[in-house]
């Protein structure tokens, strides 16, 4: 049964913007990042840090992911990070890389140095 | 029993106290008036009538406005009975908030499921269908309609028809959030109806005897302790 529109319009967008980082730093896909993340492990609670290439960015607002590949004793590793999340902890940016897509899922056929990326030189 | 009625606002996700990302149904529920208190002595049965959401001034007839004006209370545009009482003695003219509910609670919420017009088995009933290819010209009929032996068809035989707009109840789901200030119960999964529709919270009848296996928001919030 229809009870009417209220003036609470947009409580939805409230409650997902109130748990968004403010502290999430610019990055794009291409760059590398640390993504320090805490972990459960043992009953224990500790920061594990995962480092690699942003391989996509993906959703918006309070949902949004990142994807980080990196190569992991000679394995490719991607990760998915909610961005807001309260487990991951920090997000820092080591390197700018220069791109020319969106989504770097080319980056799985690649090996070795077919899977560098060129690496922007920001003034520091 | 406790109980309250609200509006269905819509779904999100919410970070929980433990870092879990749960889909939430929001449910706003601004106070509730009670608007009469029936007792065995003088009814033969003990219930209380909830009233939600402020009517429009020619939003109600003059009887049904009647019942909170002799009361010098706001007119409600909707009126509920529960049986049971709600815990503690409530008062006519006073009022059920959403804080008669804490996070990690169960409750049952009810609403009337989203109307879906003249439907088909398989959207109905989950039948499965013909195969799309491979020859047979069934693909979304419902098949057989029984034996021929007995001549005709069995009684609640599953067919297509009507579907949704049906009073639903969706048990033991776990308020992940009470927010007093903004008047909103946030419910995790979904809650039948459309947007904006009228539901009814309350405590679950079957409330879970075991925990579950993931930890629940209360749960959490104990183990931090």
């Amino acid at each position: 049964m229809y009870v009417g529109r209220k003036e609470t319009m947009n409580v939805i967008d409230l409650l997902e913007r109130e748990q968004l980082k403010s502290d999430v730093p610019d990055f794009r896909p291409g760059d590398t990042v640390k993504v320090y993340s805490k972990i459960v492990e043992g009953g224990k609670e500790r920061t594990q840090m995962f480092e690699g290439v942003v391989i996509v960015r993906k959703g918006g607002a309070i949902g949004e992911t990142i994807t980080v590949r990196r190569i992991s004793h000679g394995v490719g590793v991607e990760k998915s990070f909610l961005l807001h999340s309260p487990r991951v902890e920090k997000v820092e940016v080591s390197k700018r890389g220069i791109v020319r897509r969106s989504r770097l899922y080319y980056l799985a056929d690649k090996v070795g140095k077919a899977a560098r990326i060129k690496e922007k030189k920001v003034a520091r | 029993m406790k109980n309250i009625i609200g509006r269905k606002v819509g779904m999100t996700s919410i970070f929980t106290a433990d870092g879990r990302y749960v889909p939430v149904t929001v449910i706003e529920a601004t106070p509730n008036t009670v608007l009469q208190v029936k007792t065995v002595a003088t009814d033969g049965y003990n219930s209380v009538a909830l009233a939600f959401a402020d009517a429009r001034k020619n939003g109600l007839t003059k009887p049904e406005a009647g019942r909170f004006t002799k009361l010098d209370l706001t007119p409600k545009k909707h009126i509920r009975e529960f049986r049971k009482s709600i815990d503690g003695a409530p008062e006519v003219g006073g009022t059920v908030s959403v804080d008669v509910f804490t996070a990690g609670e169960h409750v049952d919420v009810v609403g009337i499921s989203k109307g879906h017009g003249f439907a088909g088995g398989i959207k109905r009933h989950n039948f499965h269908g013909g195969s799309r290819t491979h020859g047979q010209m069934i693909h979304r009929q419902p098949g057989s309609n029984g034996d021929t032996n007995s001549g005709h068809t069995h009684r609640g035989s599953r067919r297509p028809g009507h579907y949704g707009v049906d009073r639903t109840t969706h048990q033991n789901l776990e308020i992940v959030r009470a927010d007093l200030e903004r008047n909103l119960l946030l419910v995790m999964g979904p809650v039948p109806g459309p947007k904006n529709a009228l539901v009814i919270v309350s405590a679950a009848v079957r409330p879970p005897k075991v925990a579950k296996e993931a930890p629940t928001v209360k749960a959490a919030a104990k183990g931090k302790k």
